[in-house]
């Protein structure tokens, strides 16, 4: 099967959300910067370090000692010497830093080779639009391996800032502009963790997102079924659907082709998690649709549906039935 | 009713650090239980231990401001208050009345933020208050709450400021030439020119702020054609400002206890007075490296990442000629100064993260991570608050002319030392292990458990530590009585009795040099050398003005905040919609000022016979 990676590979924490754990170029860079910095302020903490402690030690009052020691105004030399190694160290640091910040400020949006994807921030969840291809997701951003990422970043609401710790730094989601980015993708396919990083709300803490990373041929053929998704219903969830309509559609698309003004749930049963951060379990999906609010406090968007428990547990059933292929 | 009314520093200063103290023990409240609640993540079903995201906020968003604007600014005013008339050999401030004027609105700002707990709208939006999230739109009455009380609590800051511009400009004694200043009063110099520059940006973004919510006004609405990101720049170009106006006093208090128990003459004076400067003139350049990933671009981004790094030199600066002050020296080990001894080397672990942070792509990574959090404690606990507790022990004496116990003290240091570190050092590594700030709740298994716990149990530590230094204050009551010079001290106010008398120094001393009081001490006198014959003392009067001035704008600042509210009484909402208690209120003010402004009040002499009498 195309996705037993993701069954096999499911985990609610996602491999590498850790920016000294860098599985891609734009993180490894910012990495290497980190490092080359530690080892810099390390150097001057010893110094400081070591003056501080035989200062402290050597020169501490002997019992009975009561004597003046000599009034030193100050020396020049010293002063000279504290200000130009500074220097020096800061101009090392400095030239790399500044090289890096043009260099990943490149723009890729005119580039053909390069994946194009919208991502909005809404409190308290991610939607994603692949622009070249007509497709939208959410909480889920599938990529394939060893590919450049053109990330175009808005919101819809508040500011909220988009963060892929093991790709590369972050970059503010800003309503009403538009900011750009580009990362690259890892070597090899798994989940990474993705989450908000600028304070947006009740539920920031919450609103976290998984990067899927696919080998080249299974990305195609998530791409094809994404944009045909199956249209067949069996039988048995042709309640849970009509509810659905009836109660769901309004917010929330089954087809890849639209946005909503909720998460589109094209392929949502093939989902690592739901609502961004909780464990795929039709019990979790059935108190979700209950009462979003118990999960992401009361500013969440999506309302409490007025239902009975057994149409709550009709919509799970045929949420399940919304595979790819 | 005394403490109502009175104008003098000294008083003012003591009134300072009670309120100030006061509000430290709210936030170090608050802090506890944000701790408490990131002592273990969320449950398995997504259920949170303690405290839910909406509460977490408030609690988290009310530490903040209050920290930074109740706690920290006016234990350093206090500070100021008591410290700088008398190492200049001043009798008082230059403006007696508004020195109380900005403790009162101060006060009241304070209070009118902290009412928000128990109408039950609480600030949930950081104390950075981001727009579009701070606008009507996303967040309600709290957000009210924080613009209002900081603006009126600002005019306290911004006043307090320019008296004491004026003050060290004006009234230094016969002798006290500009370099000759004791450093404590050279970085309240100069934190007072970066309020004057400072505090109105804040001003001006928090007067923008409450007429987007109370008068439907555009200036952050996206939606209506605002900017979100024009908020940004306001408040950091006051707020990175603010964090030097905090830590430069705090350098200036180090600059005193090291000498004094080293028994050697500060290092390098005139380098450290230069670096007080630079730093005070950089700290206005560099406001956006807090927004490094706001998609500035890599030109502006650049820019402020090397400008930041800058600050590191004038900074070194100041610690190698700290280290240089006690190399050699005599070294007593009082609790001041473990206190200020131990100031260094946190301090220096705060600098150099902050170089990391001015990286722009590393900063990628960081920003908003628990790496900052860990940063900027360090520089605020760690720099500011260590360099505090110093001041405090060292001064206590002069201030309330009883003595501190020692071994209290040296316990409170260590609890709240060890606690420190335990606390922020691993929350360096939580933050490069991925853990965003200012979440309320993480998932468990992502190798952040242990950290957070350790983390927690350090703040206990902390905790204990201040509820020792409370102890110590209260059993200080009846402590020894302090002589004027417990400590063998450098500069003026150790020349003259503990506590001080109102009017400071009989005679105008004369000084002739840096650490003038030492010099004499060196020179086998007992005190300084008279710069004037003995005469009668001019005194202002006590007022009772500023305490109303104050009430009548906090009064003012509900009426804004609720004229658009539903109440149920009918009457209530007469009064508030048509805007009758917020007229109200400013009518008191400007009642207040007016009389101020007829009623000519020359104060009093205390005369030559009753000077004498005192001894
Ligand atoms: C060598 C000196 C310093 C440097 C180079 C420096 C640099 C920085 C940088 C680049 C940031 C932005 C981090 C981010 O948000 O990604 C930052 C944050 C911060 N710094 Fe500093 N800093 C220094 C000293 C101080 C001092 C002395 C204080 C306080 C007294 C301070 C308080 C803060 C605070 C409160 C923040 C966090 C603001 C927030 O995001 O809410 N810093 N610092
Ligand atoms: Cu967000």
């Amino acid at each position: 099967m195309v996705f037993s990676l993701l069954l096999t590979g499911c985990s609610l924490v996602g491999q590498g959300s850790n920016p000294i754990d860098p599985k891609a170029s734009v993180a490894e860079e910012q990495y290497g910067l980190i490092l080359l910095s530690i080892g810099i302020m390390i150097l001057v903490v010893i110094v400081v370090f070591v003056l501080y402690f035989y200062a402290i030690v050597r020169y501490r009052r002997k019992p009975g000692d009561d004597s003046i020691p000599k009034q030193v105004e100050g020396s020049h030399k010293l002063e000279i010497i504290w200000t130009v190694i500074p220097m020096i160290l800061l101009l090392i640091l400095a030239v790399p830093s500044v090289a890096l910040t043009f260099s990943q400020d490149e723009d890729y949006s005119e580039d053909p080779e390069v994946i194009q994807i919208k991502a909005t921030g809404h409190q308290f969840w991610w939607e994603f639009e692949y622009s070249d291809l007509g497709i939208y997701t959410a909480q889920d951003l599938v990529l394939p391996v060893n590919q450049r990422v053109q990330f175009q970043l808005t919101s819809s609401d508040v500011i909220h800032s988009f963060w892929i710790p093991a790709m590369g730094g972050k970059m503010d989601t800003n309503p009403g502009m538009t900011n750009k980015m580009y990362l690259d993708t890892p070597a090899e396919p798994g989940v990474l963790k993705g989450k908000c990083a600028e304070f947006c709300g009740e539920s920031h803490a919450l609103m976290d997102f998984k990067v899927v990373i696919l080998s080249e041929e299974d990305y195609n053929a998530w791409v094809t079924s994404m944009q045909t998704p199956a249209t067949t219903v069996d039988a048995d969830v042709s309640s849970g659907e009509e509810l659905f309509k009836q109660n769901c559609m309004s917010c929330h698309a089954v087809e890849a082709g639209f946005p909503g003004l909720g998460p589109n749930l094209t392929g949502f049963a093939d989902r690592e998690v739901v609502a961004g951060y909780l464990e795929m379990t039709d019990d979790n999906i059935f108190e979700w649709i209950k009462n979003p609010e118990q999960f992401k406090g009361e500013t969440v968007e999506m309302p409490a549906i007025p239902l009975d428990d057994n149409q709550y547990h009709d919509i799970v059933k045929y949420l399940k039935t919304l595979k790819l292929e | 009713m005394d403490w109502l009314t009175t104008v003098d520093h000294k008083k003012i200063g003591i009134l300072y650090f009670a309120a100030g103290g006061f509000f430290f023990i709210v936030g170090g409240i608050e802090a506890l239980l944000i701790r408490l609640q990131l002592m273990f993540p969320m449950g398995a079903n997504g259920e949170s231990w303690f405290l839910d995201g909406q509460t977490y906020n408030e609690i988290m968003t009310m530490h903040g401001t209050t920290m930074i604007f109740l706690a920290a600014m006016p234990l350093i005013f206090g500070l100021m208050n008591a410290v700088v008339p008398l190492q200049i050999g001043a009798r008082d401030v230059a403006f007696p009345f508004l020195n109380s004027l900005g403790f009162w609105t101060f006060f009241f700002g304070g209070v009118l933020l902290n009412i928000s707990w128990f109408t039950g709208t609480v600030p949930d939006i950081g104390w950075t208050a981001y727009a579009p999230l701070s606008g009507e739109e996303f967040s309600g009455t709290g957000s009210d709450y924080y613009a209002i009380g900081l603006q009126i609590a600002g005019i306290g800051t911004l006043v307090g400021g320019i008296n004491f511009l004026v003050t060290i400009i004006n009234m230094r004694a016969p002798g006290m030439t500009f370099m000759r200043m004791p450093l404590f009063t050279w970085t309240s110099f100069i934190t007072s020119g970066i309020i004057l520059f400072a505090f109105p940006a804040l001003a001006v973004g928090l007067i923008y702020i409450s007429f987007d919510r109370l008068f439907d006004a555009n200036f952050f609405v996206t939606a209506t054609g605002g900017n979100a990101v024009l908020w940004e720049h306001i408040f950091w170009i006051f707020g990175h400002p603010e964090v030097y106006i905090l830590i430069l006093p705090a350098f200036g208090a180090i600059s005193e206890v090291l000498p004094t128990f080293a028994r050697k003459r500060l290092f390098g004076y005139s380098s450290m007075v230069f670096a007080t400067a630079l730093i005070g003139f950089l700290s206005f350049m560099v406001w956006a490296h807090h927004m490094f990933t706001v998609g500035m671009g890599d030109i502006a981004n650049a820019l402020f990442g090397v400008a930041t790094m800058l600050i590191a030199i004038p900074t070194g600066i100041k610690v190698f000629n700290w280290l240089f002050t006690i190399w050699g020296g005599n070294i007593q080990f009082t609790t001041a100064m473990l206190y200020a001894t131990s100031f260094i080397p946190t301090f220096v672990m705060g600098g150099v993260t902050g170089v990391m942070l001015a990286i722009p792509p590393a900063d990628f990574q960081f920003h908003d991570s628990y790496f900052v959090v860990a940063h900027f404690h360090y520089v605020i606990v760690g720099g500011i608050v260590l360099s505090l507790l110093a001041a405090v022990y060292y001064w206590w004496p002069k201030m309330f002319g009883r003595m501190l116990n020692e071994t209290l003290g040296k316990w409170s240091f260590w609890l709240f030392f060890i606690g420190f570190h335990l606390t922020f050092f691993i929350q360096h590594f939580l933050g490069l292990w991925g853990m965003p700030r200012r979440v309320f709740t993480y998932l468990p298994n992502q190798g952040w458990d242990t950290a957070n716990f350790v983390s927690t149990i350090g703040a206990f530590f902390m905790a204990a530590g201040v509820i020792v230094i409370l102890i110590n204050v209260i059993i200080s009551i009846k402590g020894p009585k302090a002589p004027a010079d417990p400590w063998d001290g450098r500069t003026l106010e150790w020349s003259i009795p503990s506590p001080s008398p109102e009017y400071n120094f009989k005679q105008l001393p004369l000084v002739r040099g840096l650490d003038a009081f030492w010099l004499e001490k060196m020179d086998g006198k007992k005190e300084m050398t008279p710069a004037e014959p003995l005469g009668p003392i001019h005194m202002p009067s006590p007022s009772i003005l500023p305490f109303f001035m104050s009430l009548g704008l906090f009064i003012a600042g509900f009426g804004f905040m609720y004229r658009g509210y539903e109440f149920e009484s009918m009457f209530i909402n007469n009064l508030f919609g048509n805007n009758i208690i917020a007229i109200s209120g400013l009518a008191i003010t400007f009642v207040c000022m007016f009389l101020r402004s007829v009623y000519d009040d020359h104060g009093y002499h205390i005369e030559v016979e009753e000077l004498q009498k005192e001894g």
